[in-house]
């Protein structure tokens, strides 16, 4: 391995207050990733703060939620050619300082998929309150059940990937609270999933896109997603064979 | 037995729902392809209304015995459940179609090198 090229995808919507350090946080962890900011859609200054900051930005013409925003970005790295992406919120949750962390499983050409767990071993400070600790847990059983490997944190937005993830990702990634749903095809495609324990930052700026409102809906939609996704058949990838 | 005033006013509905469909079609506000499923409603129904017989036998089938139009109305009410469920096909392949077309833009327009200003861009309603 000579150079492995690296893009950090950053989706943001109206984080206009807190992408900058993002961006600054990931060149500095991060020196050699080009930095792409999806902007989905903002109606605040997001997409010209990031671009001051250096990073590359991709505009959505209109609002298409965070999973549309996340594969532009994975479209982005399958059609520049990037061997690696790892994905971090424009909202400052993820911390940049962890990227090697979450790249090591590429690295050594154990995983394709490398999820930042904040319950990898129970060693994480992150106590959510209890009905988000809940589900957390139950999404995390139900996808260990249908994708037939432990996974102990679906819902955590900070994760890597390498060729054959950004290539699957690129093609099929859900639209709307899409990443429980996504571990899930994952796995039934294929890619060797690896989890890494991260730390979570609470939000600095902005609000959690999941208020109590949508979670019925949120709920809900995931469960059924899960289930149509298990009664779905993917290709196995090509790059994932091993 | 069905009522003959039933039965004209289920004809006289079926004609005009397969008119305006046609006439639709026709002013080119309709495509054929939306329309095939309208049409087929309007056509069971007519012949369902005008066949006085058949709706009777097609009662007895089904276990309706007082009132043979309630047959009317339960086909009526499937046909408009299956041209329901055939929007939302419709509208889900659409919003798929759509941001992937947005998704398109954004690679694009990074790509020519030249978005539209931040600054100019209309704040999403």
């Amino acid at each position: 391995m000579t150079s492995t090229s690296v893009v950090a995808v950053v989706p943001a919507f109206n984080e206009s207050g807190a992408v900058g350090r993002v961006v600054d946080e990931i060149r500095t962890a991060c020196p050699a990733a080009e930095v792409v900011v999806v902007d989905d859609a903002s109606t605040d200054d997001t997409a010209a703060v990031a671009e001051a900051r250096g990073a590359t930005v991709l505009r959505l013409p209109f609002n298409v939620g965070i999973g549309g925003a996340v594969q532009t970005g994975f479209r982005y790295a399958l059609e520049e050619g990037f061997d690696r992406a790892v994905r971090l919120d424009g909202d400052g949750q993820h911390d940049a300082s962890e990227i090697p962390t979450l790249f090591a499983p590429l690295e050594r050409g154990e995983a394709d998929l490398v999820i930042g767990s904040r319950f990898v071993d129970g060693v994480g400070t992150y106590r959510p309150p209890l009905a988000r600790r809940l589900g957390i847990r139950v999404f995390a059983r139900l996808v260990s059940l249908l994708g037939g490997q432990r996974v102990t944190d679906t819902t955590s937005g900070f994760i890597a990937l390498d060729r054959a993830g950004i290539e699957l990702f690129a093609r099929e990634y859900p639209h709307d609270y899409p990443e429980v749903e996504a571990t899930l095809v994952a796995l039934r495609s294929g890619l060797r999933l690896a989890q890494v324990q991260v730390e979570m930052r609470e939000r600095e700026t902005g609000s959690s896109s999941i208020t109590f409102v949508r979670s019925l809906y949120y709920i809900v939609k995931v469960l059924l997603a899960l289930l149509v996704a298990s009664l779905r058949r993917y290709p196995r990838l090509e790059g994932a064979e091993r | 037995m069905t009522p003959v005033r039933v039965s004209i006013v289920g004809v006289l509905a079926s004609l005009l729902l397969i008119l305006v469909v046609l006439e639709l079609v026709r002013g080119r506000r309709l495509k054929e392809r939306y329309a095939l499923l309208w049409l087929a409603t309007g056509v069971v129904l007519l012949v369902l209304s005008a066949w006085r017989g058949g709706l009777n036998t097609i009662a007895g089938w089904v276990g309706v015995t007082s009132y043979p139009p309630a047959v009317l109305f339960a086909v009526a009410t499937l046909f408009i459940l299956l041209v329901l469920l055939h929007y939302s096909t419709v509208i889900s392949k659409l919003t798929d179609e759509n941001v992937e077309l947005a998704q398109r833009v954004a690679l694009l327009e990074e790509r020519v090198g030249r978005g539209p200003p931040t600054a100019s861009r209309s704040p999403a309603d």
